[in-house]
């Protein structure tokens, strides 16, 4: 075989990957592109395909980690002996991107848009879907144009439309450029936008895989879960686990911003610890700072520390030490930033975002919110710090639809633990210590508050 | 306030021919009419700057679906503008990476220089100030967006040495 065509076994999915000028498809092609499709459409039936994603071992890269295979056969099968399975699928791409902190399926979309279109013609294909949607952030001005040329290519060459290469597969794919909104992330609330509808996420069940799209059976997954699909096809199961023996198989995408000498992204086999993320790859801290701590995986993953710098980035390793590994985007929070402002602004983020629907959600957000900045202000009390540890417990997991709410406490919860100090000092001196400005409008507080009082002594003399 | 007569309204008369085309094309490929709804929404807003109410009775006429509901996806999302804007639109982004790398200092520089707050116009209609959450260049922060174009590795003298080229700039007619 050609050496182009057979996928880096350190990073595959980046290893073309140029955002200055994507691959188009004869470059794509002449980089092992389309064979993955080609080896799924001529060579396997739907079934073949799903057992070899179900052994891959692959994950969701969305968030939750879920096995990509395992949700797959969720799907109502069309079979030829029985006739009461929909023809009508649909397989959504999740390209709305906004979780604070989180770039890399940018880096896909910008850098190989070929890419996620064979994998989505290898996914629609497995489960029988003849719709696909990408649903895309609005923002992603570039990613749209440069995922709209790769489409029309790939009608051009037949990989899209009627008949594939000769096979009896059709599939029509669209890009869909949402407007800005978060919860459009979550895969009901996409379902929802997509119909035209309040981006609302759905009470579950019914779950999307059976009924979502227009009442159809719908799979959404993740760009970086989807672009792993053309090499394990191409590739093999073996070689897929082999990427990352000691862990969950295959590479992951990590990435690294905060005050680190060279924020960035780099695929790495998955299992890559916190340090060498951190220290190997982002260079460590920007000089004259110090690290204070993380958040491994996102805006809503639950902060570690030195400590944990030693932990594996897999979804087991991370969660045993109390946060998620979510998109496996490092936000590193430095000595000079105040973890308190921090977390107001991951607050803040997540009450303008909340879609509304739950009262803990709606309500204990913008709660926190002004708790937050009371603290953050020096107006706290040391109740105040009750108060958000019982928030946290009202918008915790089963309270709410979706899990917007409790990603918006593992920050806060972890917090709470780990910068407890921070938090007492803004209450106990008024102020907070990282803003010069807030120190001294403190200090002119209390000068003033002293030349009052002792003018008050003098006059009662 | 000019009253709307919203029974008998012919949308042909708001919308242009380019954009029931564009709009059309958009419902031709979704399972529904009201599905349409966003993209028209952006279709308008592209041509008009804004979506005015006259705009939001237009489509859901357009697409036969109730004015309520495609107001509320309207209200929904952060891009569509349902007040009127200045020609440049800054979308500053206000999330963590932002955060930490001192968008702030940004932020400030772009309220002086402009003399606006947050959802502001100048005088001169030429921009209105919004925040943006998490822009997707946290590696490149402090970022914001003006239109298509994502300005990244910001800082306050930067931000307002790029206002005022894009003010200085001359609208193609
Ligand atoms: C508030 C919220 C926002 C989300 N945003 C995204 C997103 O932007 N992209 C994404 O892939 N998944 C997002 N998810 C996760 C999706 O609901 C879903 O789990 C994911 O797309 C499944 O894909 P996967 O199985 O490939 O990981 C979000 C979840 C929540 C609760
Ligand atoms: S948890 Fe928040 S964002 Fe999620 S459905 Fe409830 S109100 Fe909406």
């Amino acid at each position: 075989m050609n050496d182009a065509f057979v996928s880096s076994s350190i990073c595959p999915l980046t290893q073309w990957a140029d955002v200055r000028q994507p691959l188009d498809f004869d470059g794509y092609c002449q980089h092992g592109g389309y064979q993955g499709a080609k080896s799924a459409l001529l060579e396997h039936s739907p079934n073949e395909v799903l057992e070899l994603v179900k052994n891959s071992g692959l994950k969701g890269r969305g968030g939750a980690g879920f096995p990509t295979g395992m949700k797959w056969s969720f799907v109502p099968m069309f079979d030829a002996n029985d006739g009461n399975a929909p023809e009508n699928k649909y397989l959504v791409a999740n390209a709305d991107e906004m979780e604070p902190g989180t770039f890399k399926d940018r880096l896909l979309l910008e850098g190989i848009p070929h890419q996620l279109v064979e994998a989505m013609i290898i996914a629609a294909f497995t489960i029988g879907a003849n719709k696909a949607y990408i649903f895309l952030r609005g923002e992603y001005h570039l990613a749209a144009k440069r995922l709209q040329q790769a489409i029309n290519e790939a009608y051009q060459h037949n990989w899209l439309g009627d008949k594939i290469q000769g096979s009896t597969f059709s599939l029509e794919l669209y890009v869909h450029s949402s407007a800005g909104r978060y919860i459009c992330g979550e895969e009901t609330a996409l379902i929802n936008a997509l119909e035209g509808k309040r981006a609302n996420p759905r009470a579950k069940p019914p779950f999307p895989q059976v009924a979502g799209l227009f009442g159809k059976p719908t799979i959404v997954n993740n760009v970086e879960t989807l672009s792993n699909l053309p090499h394990i096809l191409k590739n093999g199961v073996d070689w897929f686990q082999a990427i990352a023996p000691e862990s969950d198989a295959g590479s992951k995408i990590y990435g690294a911003c905060g005050r680190v000498k060279i924020p960035g992204l780099w695929e790495l086999p998955m299992g890559a610890t916190l340090r060498e993320v951190l220290f190997d790859h982002a260079g460590g801290m920007q000089d004259g700072l110090t690290f204070r701590g993380l958040l491994p995986g996102g805006a809503s993953t639950d902060f570690l520390v030195a400590e944990h710098l030693d932990t594996p980035m897999d979804y087991d390793s991370i969660a045993k030490v109390g946060s998620r590994l979510g998109t496996g985007g490092l936000i590193v929070l430095d000595n000079k930033n105040c973890p308190v402002a921090m977390v107001l602004n991951l607050m803040r983020f997540f009450a303008q975002e909340s879609c509304g629907w739950c009262t803990p959600c709606r309500d204990g957000t913008p709660w926190a919110v002004e708790i937050l900045t009371r603290i953050e202000n020096g107006h706290g009390k040391v109740e105040d710090l009750d108060s958000l540890n019982k928030l946290c417990d009202f918008m915790w997991i089963g309270k709410t639809h979706c899990a917007l709410a409790p990603g918006a406490v593992e920050p806060l919860r972890s917090a709470l633990k780990y910068f407890h100090d921070d938090f007492l000092e803004h209450i106990e001196h008024g102020c907070c210590h990282y803003n010069p400005t807030s120190v001294a409008k403190r200090t002119h507080v209390a000068t003033a508050a002293l030349k009052s009082q002792s003018r008050a002594m003098q006059g009662g003399q | 306030m000019e009253t709307i007569d919203t029974i008998t309204i012919d949308y042909q008369h708001y919308l242009t021919a380019s954009e029931i085309a564009a709009i059309e094309h958009e419902a031709s490929i979704m399972e529904t009419r009201e599905a349409a709804g966003i993209e028209a929404l952006k279709v308008v807003q592209n041509h008009r700057g804004w979506v005015s109410d006259d705009s939001l009775y237009a489509i859901s006429d357009l697409l036969a679906m109730p004015v309520a509901q495609l107001e509320g996806v309207a209200t929904f999302y952060n891009l569509i503008y349902r007040q009127a804007v200045g020609e440049h639109v800054i979308h500053l982004c206000d999330s963590i990476a932002c955060h930490l790398t001192d968008m702030n200092g940004v932020l400030e520089a772009i309220k002086q220089h402009l003399q606006i707050d947050y959802g502001q116009t100048t005088q001169d209609g030429k921009f209105t100030l919004l925040s943006n959450a998490c822009l997707g260049g946290c590696d490149k922060a402090p970022v914001m967006m003006i239109g298509s174009m994502h300005y990244e590795q910001l800082t306050p003298d930067r931000a307002v040495e790029i206002l005022q080229q894009l003010a200085n700039q001359e609208l193609p007619s």
